[in-house]
């Protein structure tokens, strides 16, 4: 089945627009740019007195989260009332009952209250696709986090982030640090860097915390912070989970933090004008050192405004696709 | 009944015959290859001009879900599946609900075949009780019901002890153990090969050494305890090779493969698709170049269906959330034959692998055309097109990846004990 083992030809209309975001990976470049200047002109608005446009005017937006993340959550749903639609927001607990079932239910109770677009967070890899697959053809899907797969929005938050401080990927060195094996956050970066033409991507982390072959990604790997941080532009923590210290994955924090911490002596391994990453929550003291975090280098808050004017260009643009694809199925039917 | 298959080529690879030729068969039995026997007259006359005829196909791995799971497919369903598929015995595992651990379960399943009457059933005995791995199960009165093998399936064993204790004590009843031999500390929470496309998707990776490793510890044990032993459904290229380096020491090891691992990689299950969620999982290229060199050396003897029939529910969620397993008893045959026109084997060799090879891996008298054996007998069109489809499976699972896809070879008619058992 061609079609089932593409994932782009979900992503897109046949025309090629955007009518679900599930993953950054195989999205033409043209496409990821479009969403990255779209963005940028809902950050400029948002630096105004009236922050609403009403682009989702008269639509609903479900975010179906179906693993607890209040951050994420809440620029979703700050980013559709600004687009003006109406949002209902669904905490699902998934370990109540059994996944499937209630996956599938709930996507049918939702389908009948009409919502034009699902927010999805999921502790499955593939969860965002399988509803994509599985909802009536004029519900948009995005992507808001699925197991170890993807987050294609927080990478393109950080791409936007990188944007305007750095302009132009294409000199860019980018190195991405820490627990690469379970992050859907670095796959999503890995394959937005690659297609936005970033000149080097680097991966950072023992080798407990490297998923295989991860260079066929297109990333050089590094086990040490000194030759790995060595003349990078870009520096992107990612998020230890306290479990990783109970499955052999590493000794305890403080060693992870000795090896592999952002602190100012790493911090001087890379350009002098290196910026400073992180999708957050921050843990202190284990992947970054305070300093680091709050100084003139870190982006972070800017990643969090940016976030919001992201999820705001990826609604509209999958709402504009998925309302250009009801109007060729209107088409069809009238003929 | 006397039955006259006429005019097909005759393949039986136990008596290195293939050439066109009339089957006779009367009273359940094989009584002439050729000439017609003294007096013969025929009550049915099968017409297999341009056709195959070999021995009934016998499958090594089939799951059935009677007792406990009849939504996902019954001893009746799943059994008229095997009959279309050209399958005329199946060799099913010990995992029904409740477990094939005491006398009465073997007997009942076969017992249920037998009233339905499309398949000879032939039952794994757990080799330990509740298939967990700690307290042998009794494998001598399970073997005097009916039981031709033991194995624990994908289950583990609590200890290398208790493992090798097992292995003592089937050896001293001279059975057979069939491993599916796997790691469960590696597997872990993996539902696919760990490699490139795991890292893409972001799905728990199992590593080759979930399964290379119980191999290895199994092949030693094997060599201590002298057990018949047999391997199933390999996945991994070094699997066969130490399996190879074992037979060639002169151990009384065997092996087969399921179809499906000698036509796939895992590269298929880039899109999620859950058809493809499989245990042992779909593997590299690597792995599956050196399983269909296992299949031309012989190190491997049998190819089989591991048909495991699922409710739709079942695959219905997010991949890792699925039930692994794939339908597969109607397209053992088909998907077996496409080895031949991608030029691995002839096909005699093939069937040898699908009836005679399991056979003898059994130590059963079946897989043969031989004059006097039972007529368990398959006719199929090697060229016949046929699309795979919630109506063309008669299997309760659609669970096959091959749904939607043209599939080139067809069973015309399977006898079984000289009774038609299915005609198309």
């Amino acid at each position: 089945m061609p079609e089932a083992n593409d994932p782009n030809s979900i992503q897109l209309t046949a025309d090629g627009q955007l009518r679900h975001f599930l993953t950054t990976e195989g999205l033409p470049r043209e496409l990821l740019t479009e969403i990255l200047d779209t963005a940028d002109s809902f950050v400029d608005m948002s630096q105004q007195q009236v922050k609403k446009v009403p682009l989702l005017r008269g639509k609903t937006v479900a975010n179906l989260f179906f693993e607890n993340s209040t951050r994420t959550l809440s620029t979703f749903e700050l980013a559709a009332k600004r687009l003006s639609a109406d949002v209902l927001n669904l905490n699902i607990n998934t370990s109540s009952t059994k996944k499937g079932e209630t996956l599938k239910d709930t996507l049918m109770t939702l389908e009948a209250m009409h919502a034009d677009m699902f927010v999805v967070r999921h502790s499955d890899s593939g969860a965002a696709h399988f509803i994509a697959q599985h909802v009536t053809p004029n519900v948009a899907v995005i992507n808001a986090g699925d197991g170890r797969h993807a987050h294609p929005t927080q990478a393109m938050l950080d791409m936007l982030t990188i944007r305007r401080h750095k302009g132009d990927f294409a000199p860019l060195k980018v190195a991405i640090v820490g627990d690469i094996l379970h992050s859907r956050v670095a796959r999503s970066q890995i394959h937005a860097l690659r297609t936005l033409g970033a000149n080097e991507i680097r991966v950072i982390a023992p080798k407990t915390l490297l998923p295989r072959h991860i260079e066929a990604l297109g990333v050089k790997v590094y086990t040490e912070m000194a030759p790995g941080l060595r003349d990078v532009d870009v520096i992107m923590m990612l998020r230890l989970q306290k479990e990783r210290m109970q499955s052999a994955l590493l000794p305890s924090e403080s060693e992870f933090y000795k090896l592999y911490g952002l602190n100012r002596d790493k911090l001087a391994y890379a350009k002098p004008d290196a910026v400073v990453m992180h999708p957050g929550p921050i843990n202190r003291g284990v992947e970054i050192e305070s300093e680091v975090a709050d100084g003139p280098r870190s982006l972070i808050l800017d990643q969090v405004t940016n976030g919001i004017a992201v999820r705001m260009a990826v609604m509209s643009k999958a709402m504009s696709g998925q309302l250009s694809q009801r109007g060729e199925s209107d088409q069809e039917e009238q003929a | 009944m006397n039955i006259m298959i006429q005019g097909g080529r005759v393949i039986d690879p136990t008596q290195q015959w293939d050439q066109v030729a009339d089957l006779y068969i009367q009273n359940g039995e094989i009584t002439a290859l050729g000439e017609a026997p003294a007096g013969f007259e025929a009550d049915e006359v099968i017409d297999a001009q341009g056709q195959i005829v070999c021995p009934g196909l016998i499958d090594l791995c089939t799951t059935l879900r009677e007792p406990g799971q009849t939504r996902k497919g019954t001893i009746a369903s799943e059994t008229a599946a095997a009959a279309a598929g050209g399958i005329t015995t199946l060799v099913v595992t010990p995992d029904t609900q409740p477990i094939v651990e005491t006398t009465a379960v073997a007997e009942m399943i076969q017992d249920r075949a037998a009233d339905v009457g499309f398949a000879r059933v032939l039952p794994m005995g757990a080799l330990t009780q509740g298939l967990e791995g700690e307290q042998l199960a009794p494998l001598h009165g399970l073997a005097s019901s009916g039981c031709v093998a033991f194995t624990n399936m994908r289950n583990g064993f609590s200890s290398s002890q208790t493992l090798l204790r097992c292995l003592e004590y089937a050896a001293t009843h001279d059975l057979l153990v069939v491993f599916q031999a796997q790691d469960n500390t590696l597997v872990a929470s993996g539902c696919m090969h760990d490699d490139t496309t795991s890292t893409r998707l972001g799905l728990n990776g199992i590593p080759e050494a979930a399964e290379t490793i119980e191999v290895s510890r199994c092949l030693l044990l094997v060599e201590q305890t002298g057990v018949r032993a047999h391997f199933g459904q390999l996945s991994c290229e070094r699997s066969v090779r130490m399996i190879e380096a074992a037979r060639e020491r002169g151990l009384n090891v065997t092996a087969d493969v399921a179809v499906h691992h000698l036509l796939l990689t895992d590269e298929s299950v880039s899109g999620f698709n859950a058809a493809y969620h499989l245990q042992p999982p779909l593997r590299s290229q690597l792995d599956r170049a050196g399983l269909r060199q296992g299949l031309v050396t012989g190190t491997i003897a049998a190819i089989c269906s591991d048909h495991q029939p699922h409710d739709p529910i079942a695959k219905q969620a997010p991949f890792a959330a699925t039930e692994p397993g794939m339908s597969g008893l109607e397209t053992l045959l088909p998907l077996s034959l496409s080895l031949i026109e991608q030029e691995l084997i002839e096909l005699p060799q093939l069937i040898e692998t699908l009836t005679s090879a399991p056979a003898r891996i059994l130590g059963i008298e079946a897989g043969t055309l031989e004059i006097g054996s039972q007529a368990d007998i398959c006719v199929f069109d090697p060229n016949a097109e046929w699309v795979v489809s919630d109506d063309t499976l008669r299997s309760a699972g659609k669970n096959t990846p091959f749904l939607g896809q043209t599939l080139k070879g067809r069973v015309n008619a399977t006898l079984m004990d000289g009774r038609i058992v299915f005609r198309r």
